[in-house]
């Protein structure tokens, strides 16, 4: 981990010549092609590509776990002299989980809902070793110690749904653990969780290798995180290896074309284009204002069905779009972004002023709600959720229109081609059905169906992060086009930092509900007051190897929680201009 | 990368390619065969038949008054009237198809429409009709079945609309929670941010991802249909006589069950199958239509 081992030792896990193919209705495609490395005792090999590289087809091979009609066809999976890819299960199962051991993305679907985690890792633990339940309850405890969850003996009894991500990550960890496999994969291990929580699991799997000399596989997509933990990288697109070797070296001269595209893809915190033009200015109307809303979820219920707590989503939050600026809001899951994008979509009621074009959202009759709709559009996270999947795309990009009765159908259908053609397709797509698209063309289509209506504001809820990087870097810079192009202005939802950076005017970071700092791109990233946006920032992975294992503070305990009984209201934050319309909550150290 | 985990929703698959799925599978084929055999018997039981089915004949009975047995001039023998069961068969099958079609259809309709809106507007309104749904499924289908047929002077369409009452709450409760599902779907959202009205979003947004269920679900419910119908005869408050359906059939004639099987066993066998063979390709139909259970074949 901190340096490649400096004796090449015999390879401990040996993959050679693997072809991966499925089955479908008779004809046989492959899925990974004649891919080759070694992997040697105690050292962590990144496996980076994009969607559809076949790097998860290649750990499930690994772990004898390829789905019914796909198949090793050729090519050997060596671990200590034994060829996984012939071994019959029956010979695989107990290898799995003590020699080699998986994580997944997602540590909520790999856990048993219905069981404590107690229960899950002696189990685990017993399944491989003759252990008594007492011995194996011990080393359970002395596993999830070792992931430095706090109060282990009382995790023991909990079930997975009341553990955070993060944690229930940490269980998952303890568990491959345990068994103190050779070999452990991690299948994008950190994906799904939060930025500053990534960094947490990531240096956990770091130190925890350095202890027990664990050989790391670590498949994903993130060229941050290939550069904070990998020592060697093996680079692959569309099933085949494109570029193999030291993190240093690929980083620094990456030899394949496709590598060099991929690091130019990547989004960087601090590479943002130089602020040539000035801010847009403060204009008298703005095209969207916030003063003090709020958002609230109730729940629970008590015996006369009326609810006892309440979820503050959003709280006290106030801020104003200026016309054709990004105004970018920030924050880790349950921050409340999403919940202000919807109450600015109409979606979810809300309390306090939201003024769309200078009229309150909350005042407006239902006919003119509907055409404050129009200045008003939304792109969201996941494109294919987002578009009906029975209807043609190019009926989709037309329906704003019918709805708001625009335009004959010829007028109609001249607008969707042509705003077909601006948003990068062809008008000959329009009679396809979504899932004839690839994810970025998607979300075009999305894009294209926000733009039918000539919206001043599109509020793009974390519109690029379901893609891949090169076809984020694309999708960007399409609606930075479009932006230059239309006058538009965007409210620009994200977790990621390093994207944020590149893309927005100002910013406010939200935390719990609320706004911890605001203020103009270069105010908020060259100078953080607040300690959550200085955390934020510190944890987005750095594209760098040579920037690597800065000390990182880790946080102790859990997030608070945004649940409080009614009629108890948590305390706002008092926002204090530091100067320039730089805004910070005033905190406690 | 972050995927967010749903079931898949299919995109319109063609009317001629769920048919060539549905040719592919042979005990599909085997239904699809019996419903095309029995539906080509009523539509044309005028030309087919030799006899009415109302009417007595006189060579229809043996000398000492005995229906005659299968074989010979009445290809299912006669009745214990002298009539033709080959004739009052081929008409029962067109009495059983309209209440199939008829009944179901409406029981459909009503399950849909109390469904979608109780899942669209949840709520109050929602509330109510669902509690509504489920005292009805509690309540014992037949006994309400009874009781209205004998409120109700009994009669073909009376049977009809009986059955839909007691069956659309199945139907109910299916489209209920598809479209509760649908509703918190994104694209949804999406709808309703470009400022669609509430119409609009059922019709055009969820009732077309409702189209398989409902298929699926009318196909399986014609079957039940059809036995509640026969049940309903055999009870002698169904369709009365003398206009023939297979369930009236048995119910006439159960009492000389032993000296002449046929007449119970024929029209039995009819039910058996033609139920039978709307399951089979209900079964098939969902395999076909539905995402979740596709490789399978």
């Amino acid at each position: 981990m901190i340096a490649a081992p400096e004796v090449v030792a015999a390879p401990l896990l040996s993959v050679q010549g693997l072809t991966v193919s499925v089955r479908d209705r008779g004809v046989v495609r492959p899925l990974v092609q004649d891919l080759s490395f070694d992997l040697r005792p105690g050292e962590t090999l990144a496996i980076a590509g994009e969607s559809g590289s076949g790097k998860s087809i290649t750990s499930l091979a690994l772990m004898g776990l390829l789905p019914a009609n796909v198949s090793v066809t050729s090519g050997q999976l060596l671990l200590d002299g034994t060829d996984l890819a012939r071994l019959p299960e029956a010979a695989m199962r107990p290898l799995r989980g003590a020699r080699i051991a998986m994580i997944f993305q997602e540590p909520m679907t790999s856990l048993n809902p219905v069981q404590t985690i107690g229960t899950q890792l002696t189990e685990a633990i017993r399944a491989h070793e003759p252990l008594g339940r007492a011995e194996a309850r011990a080393r359970a405890i002395e596993a999830l110690r070792q992931v430095r969850i706090s109060e282990p003996v009382r995790r023991m009894r909990q079930y997975p749904h009341e553990l955070s991500g993060g944690m229930r990550q940490r269980v998952m960890i303890a568990m491959a653990l345990a068994l103190r496999p050779a070999v452990l994969i991690a299948d994008e291990p950190t994906t799904a969780l939060d930025v500053t929580v990534q960094r947490e699991v990531l240096d956990l799997l770091r130190d925890l290798q350095a202890q027990t000399g664990t050989a790391v596989i670590l498949i994903t997509h993130d060229m941050g995180v290939v550069a904070e933990t990998a020592d060697r990288v093996v680079v692959m697109q569309a099933g085949r290896m494109v570029e193999e070797g030291p993190t240093t070296r690929i980083f620094a001269a990456p030899g394949a074309e496709y590598t060099r595209e991929l690091l130019a893809a990547v989004p960087r915190l601090g590479t943002g284009a130089e602020r040539n033009a000035p801010l847009p200015p403060e204009a008298p109307v703005p095209v969207a204002r916030l003063s003090c809303t709020s958002v609230h979820y109730d729940i629970g219920a008590n015996f006369l069905g009326r609810p006892t707590h309440r979820v503050h989503a959003a709280l006290g939050v106030s801020f104003d779009i200026r016309p054709g600026e990004t105004f970018g809001l920030v924050g880790e899951s349950g921050c409340g972004k999403s919940t202000i994008a919807k109450a600015l979509a109409g979606l979810v009621p809300h309390e306090g002023l939201i003024e769309i074009g200078g009229k309150p959202l909350s005042s407006l009759t239902a006919r003119e709600h509907k055409d404050i709709r129009r200045d008003v559009q939304m792109v969201f996270q996941d494109p294919m959720a987002a578009l009906d999947p029975r209807m043609k795309v190019g009926d989709a990009v037309e329906e704003p229109l019918v709805i708001h009765r625009i335009g004959t159908p010829a007028e109609r259908r001249a607008r969707a081609e042509d705003l077909f053609r601006r948003v990068g397709l062809t008008p000959d797509q329009m009679s396809r059905y979504p899932h004839e698209f690839s994810g970025g063309q998607r979300q075009r289509i999305c894009i294209a169906r926000a733009l039918a209506l000539r919206p001043k504001l599109i509020i793009c809820d974390e519109s690029v992060s379901a893609l891949d990087v090169s076809v984020q870097a694309k999708v960007l810079a399409l609606l930075q086009e479009l932006k230059t192009g239309l006058g538009m202005s965007y409210l620009f939802i994200s977790h990621d930092m390093a994207v944020v950076e590149n893309v927005v005017d100002r910013l406010a970071v939200m935390y719990l509900g609320q706004i911890v700092e605001m203020g103009t791109r270069d105010q908020l990233f060259g100078n953080p007051q607040h300690p959550y946006t200085q955390r934020l920032l510190d944890a987005v992975p750095i594209p760098d190897p040579a920037r690597r294992s800065r000390s990182y503070l880790r946080p102790t305990g859990e997030i608070p929680s945004p649940l409080r009984p009614i009629g108890e209201s948590p305390p706002p934050a008092e926002l204090i201009d530091t100067g320039g319309g730089h805004l910070v909550a005033r905190y406690s150290d | 990368m972050v995927d967010t985990a749903h079931v898949q929703l299919q995109p319109p698959i063609a009317p001629a390619s769920v048919l060539r799925r549905l040719m592919r599978r042979k005990l599909a084929l085997f239904g699809l065969a019996i419903i095309a055999v029995v539906v080509g018997a009523a539509i044309f039981a005028p030309w087919i038949v030799r006899y009415a089915p109302n009417e007595q004949l006189f060579e229809g009975l043996t000398l000492e008054g005995a229906p005659m047995p299968p074989g010979g001039e009445f290809l299912m023998g006669t009745d214990l009237l002298g009539r033709d069961l080959f004739s009052r068969m081929l008409y029962g099958a067109r009495t059983s198809l309209i209440i199939g079609i008829v009944a179901n259809g409406a029981a459909l309709t009503i399950g849909t429409l109390v469904g979608i809106t109780a899942g669209f507007l949840r709520g109050w309104v929602g509330a109510i009709l669902m509690r509504f749904t489920d005292l009805m499924m509690a309540f014992p289908a037949l006994l309400l079945a009874i009781c209205l047929a004998a409120i109700f002077r009994p009669s073909l369409w009376i049977v009809a609309m009986v059955i839909a009452l007691v069956n659309w709450v199945q139907t109910a409760r299916v489209i209920y929670t598809e479209t509760t599902s649908l509703a918190e779907r994104e694209f949804i959202a999406a709808e309703r941010t470009l400022g669609a009205s509430g119409a609009r979003i059922l019709l055009r947004h969820i009732l077309p991802h409702l189209v398989p269920t409902l298929i699926v679900w009318g196909t399986l419910g014609i079957s039940v249909t059809v036995l509640l119908e026969a049940t309903l005869s055999f009870l002698g408050v169904g369709v009365q006589p003398p206009t023939p359906s297979w369930g009236n059939i048995i119910f006439e004639n159960q009492t000389y069950f032993q000296a002449a099987p046929w007449l119970v066993f024929i029209p039995g066998a009819a039910i058996l199958l033609l139920a039978l063979a709307f399951n089979l390709v209900g079964d098939a139909l969902r395999d076909v239509l539905d995402p979740t259970q596709r490789g399978r074949d």
